[in-house]
């Protein structure tokens, strides 16, 4: 099986695995970070949600391949000790309840702030529709979104 | 656990089991502590739930999964504030499966009440020994001496001991048999808004549940069952799965059956390809060939119409008072409706997965489960081994929804473990969950309500045709025609709040060959839904307001009243609204005692019906935490959303036609309506709200629906109906 390279949280990574094997599952199963979660396998529930060169994938939906060389972010890279402001509003309103979507939650988030940097509940709508939270977290994950980009 | 028992029934009797492991070990624990005295290590542990150490660190072993729910933080303070410690001095440890803890079901929305007098029983038997320890060193006595902040403090010398050194002689007292509660008026921590103490490691990904169980040597396994249910793969053929890059072993699983305790467990004929990592386990799944008998198999248009012809015959009584025949016969008007509902899956976040390592003489179980106490009885089952050697490890879990209570997926971790003599994680699918679940019973009802000529409601009657759960799981001893089975699925239609004084209420039990399971807030998911939209339909016939007609026929129920009346305040019921937009409101006491009422605001236009707004009231008794019950409110409204607007898993050939969320949808975020939820305040005692906020809101938005359209509603779920 081949080698192949990426750059996983600032890291460079080489995995030794069958290059199409969804990244979800590299990251996961070989490189060992659990932050990222296995939902659907479909790219319908957003859990997997990480950064491929800053953008947000569905990492369940992309191969090692297309990854190769490559930056990825996940959430264990998404700040040091929770500094991000969205972890930091997350956790002002305790969004989570059992959690396991949040990841995949913050990671859309992220990417939505990062290009909007005060998004309203249209812009958070379509950005955050593709992650599903079966806790039923969306009203307070919207206020921690809006708390974050420094609103209410 | 006793034969005869319905689920409330075996709720309760955990309750009593957990109250009764306190009381029995008392003796076993105050022994040790007095054998410790003076050792260097001591502790004082009164129950098998607490320990004060000599360093003062408090440890509490969390006999309760957490699956969202928020217990880690609630229970913890309540240890806090019943042990005068701050509650970042609580140290929570997840309890293992050991018998000391008591049965560890976590359902029913029972873990704070199960645990609300036993824990705050032996947090006060600690601190009484420690103050007896106090005013022991001291030579004072202890009614002089009180607890605060992790120390005994002598009030009239202002002395000061803390916690840990007190121990030694703490530990060496007799434990009080009667020891006196807190009073809650003096509470600092219960009733006021708390943080929850999970979600620092649930925004950076250190969180822990079964999917992340890593353990040494460990491989990844995949289940292929076969699709249509109550049959088995008869025959497989491998090679091209063995083939499959990554695939290390394809192992064969027989059909069987596995007893334990009254529960009767199917053990499908199944294939599990085992592989290195859990990629690979599904892509060799996938590549399997195997073999059932694909003939017929029942689809949901057959179902349904066996669910019809039920209901033309009488079930088991569940409630009759006056006489609802004559009380019909005799009304100035008599509307008669029927509902229906379809069968639905849990789809929790995470799909379901067991890490299991079964070897000579040990198994050790990481399992996302709501039930510990029954997977290591299964473990016992499938290994021979004793309680002793197995090790039942509680993981976070992403979402339980009572689909955790099952063991389906702890069975076949074992018996992949077992086959291969290795540690293993099986994971299934998010297509073999859905395919797979023990799904909330499709259920059909019959309602007949009779209103006199001055529109008042003299006969009510209600018969519910649906699958039982607890002879799904205890087929043996609890059969469908069972008291305990008509017990179970008449939650919510025979204990019908209304006054109404000729009334009947009775079970037609159907079998399929459906897995039937417990679902968030379960029967009364349908028959609340039933109800209320009925009651509606009365209150059209009679030219009454919803709500006032309800406020009549609660007159005797001040509980009732009150949420209600907080309900349609909040919402502003009454006012205006425009067209195309309705207003709708239901109410239910759930079995926990906790009562609640929705009112839901909907749009119904080009787009389709839209939720705009729901407002929630609750009494759930003292609110331990308000802001983790509203948070439970809402997640309870979203989930109920969910099913009632689009959740539907229907049958062909025998087997489930949906198998993602594509086409099991669930609410996103666009979708999300506004939710307020307002608290009664309340000094009793604290009513469980996992699951209340659920049976209201389907017909909530059923009656808001119909006030929109002015078609009313007769089956769920909305969007296709």
């Amino acid at each position: 099986m081949p080698a192949t390279s990426l750059v996983v949280n600032g890291t460079r990574r080489t995995v030794t695995v069958a290059p199409d094997t969804p990244l979800l599952w590299v990251l996961r199963d070989v490189i060992g970070l659990t932050g990222t979660k296995f939902g659907c396998g479909a790219g319908q529930c957003g859990a997997c949600t990480v950064h491929l060169d800053g953008a947000p994938v569905r990492s369940c939906s992309v191969p090692l391949s297309a990854a190769a060389g490559r930056r990825v972010t996940t959430i264990e890279g998404l700040s040091a000790n929770r500094a991000h402001a969205l972890q930091r509003a997350w956790i002002e309103l305790d969004v989570p309840q059992c959690g396991y979507c949040q990841s995949g939650q913050l990671m859309a988030a992220a990417a939505l702030l990062a290009r909007n940097p005060s998004p309203t509940d249209a812009d958070i709508d379509a950005a955050m529709d593709g992650n599903i939270c079966r806790c039923g977290t969306y009203q307070r994950i919207r206020a921690a979104i809006h708390l974050a980009a420094g609103g209410a | 656990m006793p034969t005869e028992v319905s689920r409330r029934e075996f709720v309760k009797a955990g309750v009593a089991v957990s109250g009764l492991v306190v009381a029995l070990q008392l003796p076993a624990y105050a022994r040790t502590a007095v054998g410790a005295l003076g050792r260097q290590g001591a502790t004082l542990s009164p129950s098998a739930f607490l320990e004060v150490a000599s360093d003062g660190g408090v440890t509490f072993w969390l006999p309760r999964s957490e699956m969202g729910q928020g217990v880690w933080s609630t229970l913890s303070r309540i240890v806090a504030e019943e042990l005068e410690v701050s509650p970042e001095a609580v140290r929570v440890r997840q309890a293992s499966a050991d018998p000391k803890f008591g049965d560890q079901f976590t359902g029913g929305s029972s873990s704070i009440s199960s645990l609300w007098q036993p824990l705050r029983r032996a947090c006060a038997q600690a601190r009484e020994m420690l103050v007896g320890a106090g005013a022991r060193t001291w030579g004072v006595s202890a009614a002089d001496c009180v607890a605060e902040q992790g120390e005994v403090l002598h009030s009239a010398s202002g002395r000061r001991l803390s916690y840990g050194a007190l121990v030694p002689v703490a530990s060496a007292l007799a434990v009080p048999a009667a020891p006196a509660l807190k009073d809650p008026k003096h509470y600092r921590l219960l009733g006021k808004p708390a943080r929850r103490r999970d979600t620092a490691p649930k925004v950076d990904g250190s969180a822990s549940y079964g999917l992340d169980v890593r353990v040494p040597g460990m491989v990844f396994a995949c289940i292929a069952r076969c699709p249509v249910f109550g049959r088995s793969i008869t025959g497989s053929d491998g090679s091209r799965a063995r083939a499959t890059p990554g695939v290390l072993d394809v192992v064969t699983l027989e059909a069987g059956e596995l007893q334990v305790g009254d529960f009767t467990f199917q053990l499908p004929g199944a294939v599990a390809v085992v592989a290195e990592n859990s990629w690979a386990a599904m892509r060799g799944c996938q590549a399997l060939d195997c073999h059932w008998d694909r003939d017929g198999g029942v689809d949901s248009e057959q179902l349904a119409r066996i669910f019809r012809d039920r209901a033309r015959q009488a079930g088991v009584l569940g409630r009759n008072e006056g006489d609802a025949e004559s009380g019909l016969a005799s009304a100035t008007t008599m509307v008669e409706r029927t509902y229906d509902v379809p069968f639905l899956a849990h789809a929790t976040m995470e799909p379901m997965n067991c890490t299991a390592h079964v070897r000579a003489g040990r198994c050790e179980v990481y399992a996302p489960t709501q039930s510990p106490t029954l997977v290591r009885q299964v473990a016992e089952a499938l290994t021979g081994l004793e309680t002793a050697a197995v090790d039942v490890h509680t993981t976070l879990m992403g979402g339980g929804f009572g689909r955790r209570f099952e063991m389906d997926w702890v069975i076949d971790s074992i018996r992949v473990s077992k086959a291969i003599g290795r540690p293993v994680q099986v994971v299934w699918t998010r297509e073999h969950d859905l395919q797979h679940d023990n799904y909330r019973p499709a259920s059909h009802h019959v309602l007949r309500g009779g209103l006199d000529a001055q529109g008042k409601l003299v006969a009510w009657t209600h018969r519910v045709v649906a699958p039982s759960i607890i002879a799904w799981h205890a087929p043996k001893v609890l059969p469908p025609g069972s008291a305990a089975a008509a017990d179970e699925a008449l939650d919510g239609a025979a204990d019908l709040a209304y006054a109404i004084p000729n009334l009947r209420v009775d079970y037609c039990p159907i079998s399929t060959p459906v897995p039937v399971g417990w679902w968030r807030s379960v029967f009364a998911s349908q028959t609340c839904f039933a109800n209320e939209t009925f009651l509606d339909e009365v209150a059209r016939a009679a030219g009454r307001d919803p709500v006032e007609l309800r406020r009549e026929l609660l007159a005797a129920s001040p509980r009732h009243l009150a949420v209600l009346n907080l309900a349609a305040d909040k919402a502003g019921w009454g006012s205006p609204m425009a067209a195309g937009r309705g207003r709708g409101i239901a109410i239910h006491k759930f079995f926990s005692d906790a009562i609640v009422a929705e009112v839901a605001e909907v749009t119904v236009g080009e787009r389709g019906l839209r939720v705009d707004r729901v407002v929630c009231a609750i009494d759930c008794g003292l609110a331990l935490d308000p802001r983790n019950v509203a948070a439970q409110m809402e997640g309870g409204i979203v989930y109920a959303l969910s099913a009632a607007l689009k959740g539907a898993i229907t049958l062909e050939g025998g087997r489930v036609k949906q198998s993602n969320f594509h086409d099991y949808p669930v609410l996103r975020m666009s979708e999300m309506p506004t939710v307020e939820v307002h608290i009664v305040e309340s000094a009793e005692a604290p009513h469980g709200v996992g699951e209340p906020a659920v049976p209201p809101l389907a017909p909530a938005v059923a009656n808001a629906v119909a006030m929109a359209t002015g078609r009313s509603v007769h089956r769920l779920p909305l969007a296709l109906g």
